[in-house]
């Protein structure tokens, strides 16, 4: 279970980086979100649930996306515009969605999905099926009343959804200290009547563990969870590039959260075997070549038509 | 047949039709602040929870937003809810959840995700509602591509058209006016739907198009029946949807009659009148004898007294003598004011009307 942990972690991680290695050619003209710094939550929450459940994202949905086994190919090409993404080019990198793997959407208005995860949740209950909705969103999501709101209702009609909180630190460039009180979040969940729970959020054990538990109480017909794991998004908040030299982060904090990075935090326990360094290695190399022939079969597909864009307006 | 001899209300009108929505399709669902509450929104939801259950007919948190997007959730889970609020007003509080996400759902997924969803939202009026519980607020919604919006008046299209929203896969705003609430209609008791997108030639005539939104289609009927008794022959259009518009239907009336009047519940700043009155600019300018003319509210929020709502509304009389002057007078005003002034006091929509909505 660790190494496959560790590989998903480090696809989203090379993914993340073979984006930026590519945006500055500007063919990929919408905004991206990356999730550098922040993998283990994505996947130490979606390792835990089983494909028929559901799970929403935001913004800063492609580790969301591809932990939950969203198509790669589908995703490099919407981030591209063309035909082939997976949402044809109408929603660039701020709107992915792969039904087949449960990944149910992401939007980026902030605290948008909360309901829709809500609401989904509810949906399975009213047709009985066995399924759990997670819905990932950051500190600042948490300041949007949709999402009060939303926990209220769940916890009214004991829905089962996970609430997984990635608590970064900053919405942008506004510190969590400068927009909320100094009281824990998660208290505020669990004064909704949540089961509140933390998890170090760059462990991806710790979340793996903290999301088996949850879900095993959701499937059990247990009160929502509210999942908080404290992590860090390393580059700016929109775009490829490091921001640090704007100064908004107080200096050296970036390094120590690079010192507690998800993926070579792992890396070094599996390592630790002349049998786990040989896996680490060999990962390296598959998803390279993985990423290399998505990007090559994204930029096959052809482009968009705009002919075809009043045909998606009305079912 | 006995049956469309049925006389019932609206209200009743739209309780049956939720009713039947609920027998045909386990997929509805019936959600709203108020609905399994003793006034069930004005009657439309009474007895509809001990009928169907509680785990179909739900009352809800104030919290429009949230629930909204709980809809959403829902109807792209594969329910059909159906929304209530008892005035439009609130819903102004859902926004974000309609317009970003009801509207877009299915657009930004290149149509793979569908939102079949209703949301009821009720016009007030009369009896003091004031400035933030009589707004008619159909263009707001008209404006959003990926939304339908439609306005009924009678009550035999208020419950086939609410049928239809139900059945549709889209997003379907559904307003209805607190005045026409308690109108009686024949209504038939099966069953029956009624298109989203057209427009209903309620009284045919020559002389001018007469397009009216929602309850104003009420005023510019007596108006007419009181002008074709001086010679004026209007042609009254029940508009029922503003989105989409149903421009076929009335630019085919102004290409017969040569003239376009529109009479809206809404303000005329931005409202859907200008609208009706652009597309037939667009299409069939040449057709027009004179220009057009807009009647709908004064550009100023409603206000709550009665010595204050009095000329607010326009008025059957108030149209007639608007239209007779704007087709060139020659009308016998005294013969239609003891027409068309009003026997019951303004403020309320029939005598026995007591408040306090």
């Amino acid at each position: 279970m660790m190494f496959t942990l560790y590989r998903s972690m480090l696809r989203i991680r090379r993914v993340e980086e073979a984006i930026a290695e590519r945006y500055g050619a500007q063919e990929m003209r919408c905004p991206v979100h990356l999730s550098i710094g922040q993998e283990a939550v994505a996947v130490g929450v979606c390792a835990a649930l089983e494909p028929r459940d559901g799970v929403f994202g935001g913004h800063r949905a492609h580790a969301h996306y591809l932990a939950k086994g969203g198509d790669l190919t589908a995703m490099l090409a919407e981030i591209y515009g063309l035909e082939n993404g997976c949402c044809r080019g109408v929603g660039g990198s701020m709107h992915i969605i792969d039904l087949a793997a449960g990944f149910l959407g992401a939007v980026p208005i902030v605290g948008a999905t909360v309901p829709l995860a809500v609401g989904a949740a509810w949906a399975a209950r009213l047709r009985n099926e066995d399924k759990v909705i997670a819905v990932f969103f950051g500190d600042g999501t948490f300041e949007e009343g949709v999402v009060h709101e939303s926990i209220n209702f769940a916890v009214l009609h004991k829905l089962p959804v996970l609430f997984v909180c990635e608590n970064n630190l900053y919405a942008c460039y506004t510190r969590l200290s400068d927009r909320q009180p100094d009281r824990p979040i998660h208290g505020i969940a669990a004064a909704h009547g949540c089961r509140a729970v933390t998890a170090e959020g760059n462990d991806v054990e710790a979340v793996y563990a903290a999301t088996r538990a949850a879900v095993a109480s959701l499937r059990a017909g247990g009160a929502p969870v509210f999942l908080e794991c404290p992590t860090y998004r390393w580059r700016e908040h929109c775009g490829p590039n490091l921001d640090d030299h704007l100064g908004y982060r107080p200096g050296g904090e970036l390094a120590e959260w690079e010192s507690a990075c998800p993926v070579s935090r792992l890396a070094s326990v599996l390592s630790s075997s002349p049998e786990g360094a040989g896996l680490v290695a060999a990962a390296e190399a598959e998803i390279a070549a993985e990423i290399a022939s998505a990007f090559t079969a994204a930029l096959a597909g052809p482009e968009p038509q705009p002919a075809d864009l009043s045909g998606y307006l009305y079912a | 047949m006995p049956e469309i001899k049925r006389r019932i209300t609206q209200a009743e009108a739209i309780r049956e039709a939720l009713a039947q929505a609920m027998e045909e399709d386990e997929r509805v669902i019936v959600i709203g602040e108020g609905v399994p509450d003793p006034k069930g929104i004005f009657g439309t939801t009474t007895g509809l929870q001990q009928r169907f259950g509680k785990s179909r007919v739900f009352d809800s948190p104030l919290s429009e937003n949230g629930i909204t997007g709980i809809c959403v959730g829902a109807a792209i889970s594969g329910m059909r809810p159906v929304m209530v609020h008892q005035r439009i007003d609130f819903a102004l509080l859902a926004m974000d959840q309609i317009v970003n996400n009801a509207a877009k759902w299915h657009y930004m997924f290149a149509g793979q995700v569908k939102v079949p969803m209703v949301i009821r939202v009720i016009v007030g009026r009369g009896w003091g509602p004031g400035p933030q519980h009589a707004q008619s607020l159909q263009a707001l919604f008209a404006h959003i591509p990926g939304l339908k919006v439609v306005m009924p008046t009678s009550g035999y299209d208020a419950k086939g058209m609410l049928l239809a929203a139900i059945r549709d896969d889209n997003p379907v705003i559904f307003i209805e006016h607190r005045w026409l609430q308690g109108i009686a209609d024949h209504v038939p008791e099966a069953p029956y739907a009624v298109p989203l997108d057209q427009a209903l030639i309620c009284r045919p005539g020559k002389q001018a198009s007469l397009v009216a939104f929602s309850y104003m289609t009420v005023e510019a009927r007596l108006a007419a029946e009181a002008l074709a008794d001086q010679g004026i022959d209007l042609e009254v259009i029940d508009a029922r949807s503003v989105r989409p518009l149903d421009m076929r239907t009335i630019v085919e009336s102004v290409r017969r009659t040569g003239t376009l009047i529109v009479a809206d519940t809404a303000w005329k700043t931005g409202g859907i009148a200008g609208e009706v009155i652009a597309g037939v600019a667009e299409t069939a300018f040449s057709a027009l004898k004179r220009p057009p003319l807009r009647i709908c509210l004064p550009d100023i929020p409603v206000p709550t007294s009665p010595h204050l709502t009095r000329d607010y509304y326009p008025d059957a009389l108030y149209l007639a003598r608007a239209i007779a002057a704007h087709l060139g007078g020659g009308v016998d005003d005294a013969e239609l004011a003891r027409r068309l002034v009003r026997a019951t006091p303004h403020d309320v929509p029939q005598r026995e009307f007591r408040g306090p909505f």
